[in-house]
């Protein structure tokens, strides 16, 4: 792979900006896609993050042609696509299943989009090899689908998109269908492939890690809204609301009810007494305390911080750290213990307490 | 078969109940099946009188106008029937898999109707509808002042084929398309194709082999068929040469066996060339959560030319039926649009005087049926789940009938079982019993299949959970495979009794006396006057009425059965 392909195979001149106003889309009654806006910035690698049956896929479907929305408008590089049939928008879309057609070999499957377009049979031939050397299957043209490996399908599905040099990148849970060790090799190279193309690209994902490791931005999606646009970081530190602190990373969720005014504000916890709320933290309607399992400690009351009283429930060892569940009040708290060699393990059943900063306390409501 | 190669059998060693029903399938496979066909072939390639090898009888086959004619013809009628066949189903299909149509069900109901009658009863009703004087001519004529020849010598058997067998191109057709994934049609639509082209370029190369299979099927069948043709008064064609050879000329001229061997030869050269074709090509490509291909709704033209052509298409497929219920209730109808007058006369008679027919008819095809889920049902079982040797041999045998024309299966038993008197002197060629066997071969490879299908449902852990429970082998099969079988083997035997009901090609050789005929003989005596074409056309709708109605209801049965048990499909 090399730098001088990429005008070969690959985008099209400079990188397009997707804008989506007001899209919302219904299966009959049911409301599948509520109010979406997005700004995706040109050469943007994008996730598009949620649960299943969030309405990521429904989204990615409807940029590409395959599902219509009944309001809204999806710009892309300055034009209205939604009008437009799936085989005039040149949205490249790699599928889920990749796709591949069996009974063509990779060159033919590769060659297709160009044959459409009636091109040269030169030319077609000049970057079906491009479009396979960048993705590193230039040996296997002749090969029929079902005699490729996954990761090797997932390359020639790739290759067959970017030979027709797409305005826009779209991906359907690309890695879905390879093991393990393939996703974390494949998500690498589908970085580095984008970062070379600067080529805009929609990443449909359930997994935050995948999301996390290879995506600029992320949207994430549940019951067909968008919770929160934001990076990766972002959205860890700073989610928006329950679902996102819960759908990224793990997070304890600690019922109860916010007493008090001004400076003197308390946050009493079901069940398990009550911790200050630091001066100026906003708390919504209806929030709940969100910790994330390494900013307490056991046992242990840092000036500074706040501490609840709780017994071991249980633990997890996991080599590097130690998860100890513990009840506080009527929740079950996970905490992250560093594990140091030599150290011995707290017993369940035993009573201690727990110790925190109440600035790495989140208030969020749903 | 490659599928039966495909399951791991994890038994140590044969015992000696398996290795009994091995013997005793391999024994009744040998005499009805494997000697006939045998005895057919080796007296094909031996010299008339002395016995001495030769292949002169070929030579002789290859020489002769008639037989170098009747080989061109039953190529060509074979060809034209799978052409227009293909006329007739692809846009059935088509419509129905890739539009919201509400005819959807209609079609695919409908195009399993013209399979449960056998062709040349609907051949009789076709010359009254589309004969030179039959009722489209005559309207033609006085309207328009032509004719078209639809049923003048080979077109007749065309036309009457291809009706009758485009269902075997519908359905493989209908269930390749199916199985596409949308997203196949879909990446091609991101790829910039749409419309004839995408359907030219994915979807139909994605459903070839299912094409290939209906259609090497149906050339199969139709190049087999016997009584078709000999309806229609078309004689020369190798079916009808092999019977007429065998039956006017007598038992030891070689040419029927010539013949029989070249049909033997078509037939597994149609299969081999389907096999080669449809070789590493399971393009069933639905995944999960995928769905098939995209239905588009219909724009208002399109509709409009889709139920036309759906419309006429419909009505010319059951064009037979009607023709046969028309001419059941008809006092006389020639040379007229529609019958003089209408009665029912016809059915008391047949009720009267040929009940014994429909008594035969049931006798024969239960047998049949019976045999064949019995010894179905054991080879499925011997091959899915055990090793004993010889299991391998036993499928391929069973499977080997399909290449073996009822003519020829016919013409072996004469041949073999002719000599063999009964204490009482007929020979045994002529029992009843025989017609029974030669239905259940016949019919043994679908009833297998059935029956493979049955026992793959049945999960070996639900077999291991009963042996871990202290079982015995015999009583895991009693208990827990038969029962969840059931549904399966039903199946089997309602394919195997409703075919076997309508057949006729074998039935023809071997029925001696009227009061041994089954249906189909009967059918087939009737219409060959004039007269009996009445009671010969009531015959055939009573026919009709009872292989639907055993196939609705156990249908019904498997459907309710299926749906306690919480199995799919």
């Amino acid at each position: 792979m090399n730098m001088e392909i990429r005008n070969e195979a690959g985008s099209r001149g400079a990188a397009k900006a997707i804008s989506i106003t007001d899209v919302n889309l219904y299966y009959g009654e049911q409301h599948v896609l509520k109010d979406i806006n997005l700004e995706i910035k040109p050469g943007e690698f994008f996730a598009f993050l949620g649960p299943s049956g969030c309405g990521k896929t429904t989204l990615l479907r409807l940029i590409a042609g395959f599902n219509h929305a009944r309001q809204g408008k999806v710009v892309i590089g300055g034009e209205d696509i939604l009008d437009m049939p799936p085989w005039k928008r040149e949205i490249g879309m790699v599928f889920q299943s990749y796709a591949l057609w069996p009974h063509m070999t990779v060159a033919h499957n590769v060659a297709f989009g160009l044959e459409e377009r009636r091109l040269r049979k030169a030319e077609v031939e000049r970057r079906v090899n491009a479009a396979l050397d960048l993705v590193g299957l230039k040996h296997l043209a002749e090969r029929r689908p079902a005699q490729l490996s996954g990761g090797q399908q997932q390359r020639v599905a790739l290759a067959r998109t970017i030979a027709i040099e797409p305005r826009v990148l779209l991906l359907d849970e690309p890695l879905s269908n390879l093991d393990a060790k393939m996703r974390v090799e494949v998500r690498r190279e589908l970085r580095e492939l984008q970062q070379r193309l600067q080529l805009t690209t929609i990443f449909v994902t359930h997994d935050q890690e995948e999301a996390n490791t290879v995506c600029d931005r992320i949207a994430v999606f549940n019951e067909g809204r968008i919770q929160q646009v934001g990076t990766p970081m972002g959205l860890y530190e700073k989610p928006a609301n329950l679902f996102v602190a819960n759908f990224l990373g793990t997070a304890n969720i600690l019922d109860g009810k916010v007493t008090g005014d001004g400076n003197a504000r308390r946050f009493e916890v079901a069940g398990a007494g009550s911790i200050p709320i630091p001066a100026g933290v906003d708390v919504p309607e209806g929030a709940k305390l969100v910790l994330r399992p390494q900013y307490a400690r056991i046992g242990v009351n840092e000036p500074g911080s706040v501490s609840l009283p709780g017994r071991i429930a249980h633990r997890e060892f996991l080599g590097a750290t130690v998860r100890y569940g513990v009840q506080v009040g009527s929740a079950t708290m996970l905490i992250d213990a560093p594990f140091h060699s030599g150290d011995s393990l707290l017993e369940p059943g035993r009573e201690t307490m727990i110790g925190f900063k109440p600035k790495s306390a989140l208030w969020l409501a749903n | 078969m490659a599928f039966a190669a495909a399951i791991p059998i994890n038994r140590i060693s044969a015992k000696p109940g398996q290795i009994a029903a091995v013997a005793l399938i391999a024994l009744f496979l040998a005499i009805f099946l494997v000697i006939p066909a045998g005895t057919v072939i080796y007296t094909a390639f031996t010299e008339k009188g002395t016995g001495a090898l030769t292949i002169v009888n070929f030579q002789d086959f290859f020489r002769t106008r008639l037989f170098q004619q009747s080989f061109f013809n039953s190529v060509y009628v074979s060809a034209m029937s799978v052409v227009w066949g293909t006329l007739i189903a692809l846009p059935l299909a088509v419509l129905t898999t890739r539009f919201e149509f509400r005819g959807s069900l209609l079609i695919q109901t409908l195009g399993f109707i013209p399979l449960i009658m056998p062709p040349f009863v609907g051949a009789v009703a076709m010359q009254l509808l589309f004969g030179r004087n039959g009722t489209v001519n005559l309207l033609l004529n006085d309207w328009l002042g032509f004719r078209i020849p639809f049923m003048e010598g080979l077109n007749g058997v065309i036309f009457v084929q291809s009706l009758h067998y485009f269902p075997f191109i519908l359905i493989n057709l209908s269930t390749s398309l199916r199985n596409i994934d949308r997203s196949m049609e879909e990446a091609a639509q991101n790829l910039g194709s749409s419309g004839f082209r995408l359907f030219r370029r994915i979807v139909f190369p994605l459903a070839m082999p299912g094409y290939l299979a209906g259609a090497s099927l149906v050339f199969v069948k139709v190049f087999d068929d016997l009584a078709t043709p000999l309806l229609l008064n078309v004689k020369d064609m190798l079916a009808p040469q092999a019977y007429l050879r065998v039956t006017s000329v007598g038992l030891t001229d070689p040419m029927g066996y010539v013949i029989s061997v070249i049909l033997i030869v078509v037939s597994i050269f149609a299969m081999w060339l389907s096999a080669v074709a449809m070789r590493g090509k399971d393009y069933s490509t639905v995944q999960r959560g995928g769905g098939g291909l995209s239905k588009r709704p219909l724009r208002r033209g399109e509709a409009v030319l889709a139920y036309g052509v759906v419309g006429l298409i419909l009505l010319l497929v059951l064009s037979p039926h009607i023709g046969l219920l028309l001419l059941s209730l008809a006092t006389v109808w020639s040379f007229s649009p529609l019958p003089d007058g209408f009665t029912v006369a016809h059915y008391t008679r047949v009720f009267g005087e040929s009940s014994l027919y429909i008594k035969n008819t049931l006798i024969y095809a239960s047998l049949a049926g019976l045999i064949d889920v019995i010894v179905g049902g054991a080879i499925a079982y011997l091959v899915l789940r055990t090793k004993v040797i010889g299991r391998r041999w036993l499928d391929w045998a069973a499977t080997a009938a399909l290449a073996i024309p009822g003519v020829v299966l016919g013409i072996g038993y004469l041949r073999t079982f002719y000599g063999i008197s009964l204490p009482d002197g007929t020979p045994l060629a002529t029992l009843w019993v025989m017609v029974v066997m030669a239905l259940a071969i016949r019919r043994l490879p679908y009833a297998l299949r059935a029956c493979y299908a049955a026992l793959q449902q049945v999960s070996q852990s639900l077999e291991e959970a009963a042996e871990n429970l202290g079982a015995t082998k015999q009583r895991t099969i009693r208990r827990i495979v038969l029962p969840l079988m059931t549904g399966g083997l039903l199946a089997g035997f309602v394919t195997s009794f409703s075919t076997a009901a309508v057949e006729l090609s074998a039935t023809l050789m071997l029925i001696q006396s009227n009061s041994d005929a089954p249906i189909a003989y009967g059918l087939y005596v009737f219409m060959q006057s004039p007269a009996g074409r009445g009671p010969g056309a009531a015959l055939g709708v009573i026919a009709v009425i009872m292989v639907a109605a055993c196939t609705l209801l156990s249908h019904y049965v498997v459907e309710r059965r299926q749906k306690t048990l919480g199995m799919n499909k």
